[in-house]
């Protein structure tokens, strides 16, 4: 099994670093949850509530944001229009190895 | 006042299919939800999404599981208080509970069966510092009536079909309508899209895109808003309302206030029949947690299902129940 190392900064500044395995199909707020990081991802990773909404800190190349992840960035709030991403559509893949992003302030 | 066997808070799938289980038992069942129509989050957020986990269904989309739900529990002739929040409950001295919504509408029930998935679904607010203060004083999140925009400066923030739509319908009513959005782009439907380009092109509108609304400022009342445009800076404007159309997201709300042990935003249950710390107020689907838990359709059903049987013992605790399969008996629904 492979893994890939990404560093979580959480909303107090602590930084996490995790293992995040490249071949359980799974994106970066699963893992986040896998290690009981504040991250609620209430709409399952549907790219629907944007709980998931995070920086990235690394010019790492990513997926290009879908049209759906757009839409809810437009209802997300603290949005930053050069970093901001959802987790929940990033998946975990060997170039995401080194990847720091923080999280996101939580709306109301 | 509305009195029926088991009250259900929530007409998501869980709360729906709840009302067949307890009907195979001669149970009557009532819903409260928040939300105008039954379904809650399938109908609310995703009606147009696949769901390939409901055993038996290869595929469904969530809006076709709703209305199949709908059709099945149809036979029970189950109750329904919409677009009201269960807000209150209390016990009676006969033992039933009492519940009361926010618009005042009061039921009594021997049985509570909480099916609120994630809460109640409320407007999105924006991180405005002082936007508290300002609620109801030039700012809502709502439209209930549109004639209080009459002859009124509005400012709307949001890229969806409601900010469009809203802005479309008040550039007759309102004085002056300015639309805010952060990105150039919109993706609500795109002929309300073109017609708010429309009316921006023939000054009836004005529209700031790139931009959104950090600041508000008034005495009393709203009377401006600061405005942060990507390239331009931030600027004032004077206006008598605020409207922020951000959607919705759900809250757990008034829940967490009825004396019910919860862990993490979940009513924690007995996995024996998700019954709670409160004798009669039972916890299923997305809205309850226990060791394994999993928040998925399916487990919802079988939860409901085990919870209807501790129901009916409350409910008739001298009654015999047999445990009967419907291929048996088939669907004798009430009159």
């Amino acid at each position: 099994m492979s893994t890939v190392k990404i560093t979580v900064i959480d909303r107090e500044g602590e930084q996490h670093v995790l293992e995040a395995p490249t071949d359980m199909n799974m994106n970066l707020m699963e893992v986040c949850k896998s290690y009981e990081l504040p991250v609620k991802g209430t709409c399952g990773g549907m790219a629907l509530c944007s709980t998931c909404h995070c920086y990235v800190k690394t010019d790492h190349e990513l997926p290009e944001m879908s049209e759906d992840e757009e839409d809810m960035l437009d209802q997300a709030f603290f949005v930053d229009d050069d970093t901001s991403r959802l987790g929940c559509q990033l998946p975990i893949t060997d170039d995401l190895d080194g990847l720091v992003v923080e999280l996101a302030p939580e709306a109301e | 006042m509305i009195e029926t066997d088991i009250l259900i808070i929530g007409a998501g799938p869980c709360g729906l299919f709840t009302v067949f289980e307890a009907g195979l038992l001669k149970l009557r069942c009532h819903l409260v939800d928040s939300l105008p129509q039954p379904g809650g989050q399938l109908t609310e957020i995703y009606p147009k999404k696949p769901i390939y986990d409901i055993p038996g269904f290869p595929d469904i989309l969530a809006g076709d599981l709703v209305d199949n739900l709908m059709k099945q529990i149809e036979p029970f002739k189950p109750g329904f208080t919409l677009g009201e929040r269960a807000e209150q409950i209390e016990k009676l001295e006969d033992g039933r509970f009492k519940l009361t919504t926010n618009k005042g509408t009061v039921h009594v029930a021997p049985v509570i069966a909480i099916a609120g998935g994630l809460g109640c679904f409320e407007p999105r607010k924006p991180p405005i510092g002082n936007i508290a203060e300002f609620e109801d004083k030039g700012v809502e999140y709502i439209i209930r009536d549109p004639e209080m925009y009459r002859d009124k400066s509005v400012v709307i923030a949001g890229g969806g079909d409601s900010a469009l739509d809203w802005t479309i319908f008040l550039a007759d009513v309102a004085k002056e309508v300015t639309l805010v959005h952060r990105r150039t782009s919109f993706r609500g439907a795109l002929d309300s899209v073109e017609k708010v380009m429309e009316l921006n092109e023939a000054n009836k509108i004005k529209l700031i895109t790139e931009a959104q609304v950090i600041g508000l400022n008034g005495k009393e009342n709203l009377n401006e808003v600061v405005i942060k445009h990507k390239k331009l800076g931030e600027m004032t404007q004077s206006t008598d309302h605020f409207i922020p159309l951000f959607g919705l997201a759900p809250k757990l709300g008034p829940i967490a206030e009825w004396g019910l042990n919860i862990s993490k935003n979940a009513i924690e249950v007995d996995t024996f029949d998700y019954s709670t710390n409160v004798d009669g107020i039972f916890a299923i689907g997305d809205i309850n947690t226990y060791p394994g838990k999993l928040k998925l359709i399916l487990c919802g059903f079988h939860e409901a299902t085990l919870m209807v049987q501790s129901a009916f013992k409350i409910i008739y605790p001298d009654k015999k129940l047999s445990f009967k399969y419907t291929t048996v008996n088939g669907v004798n629904g009430f009159e």
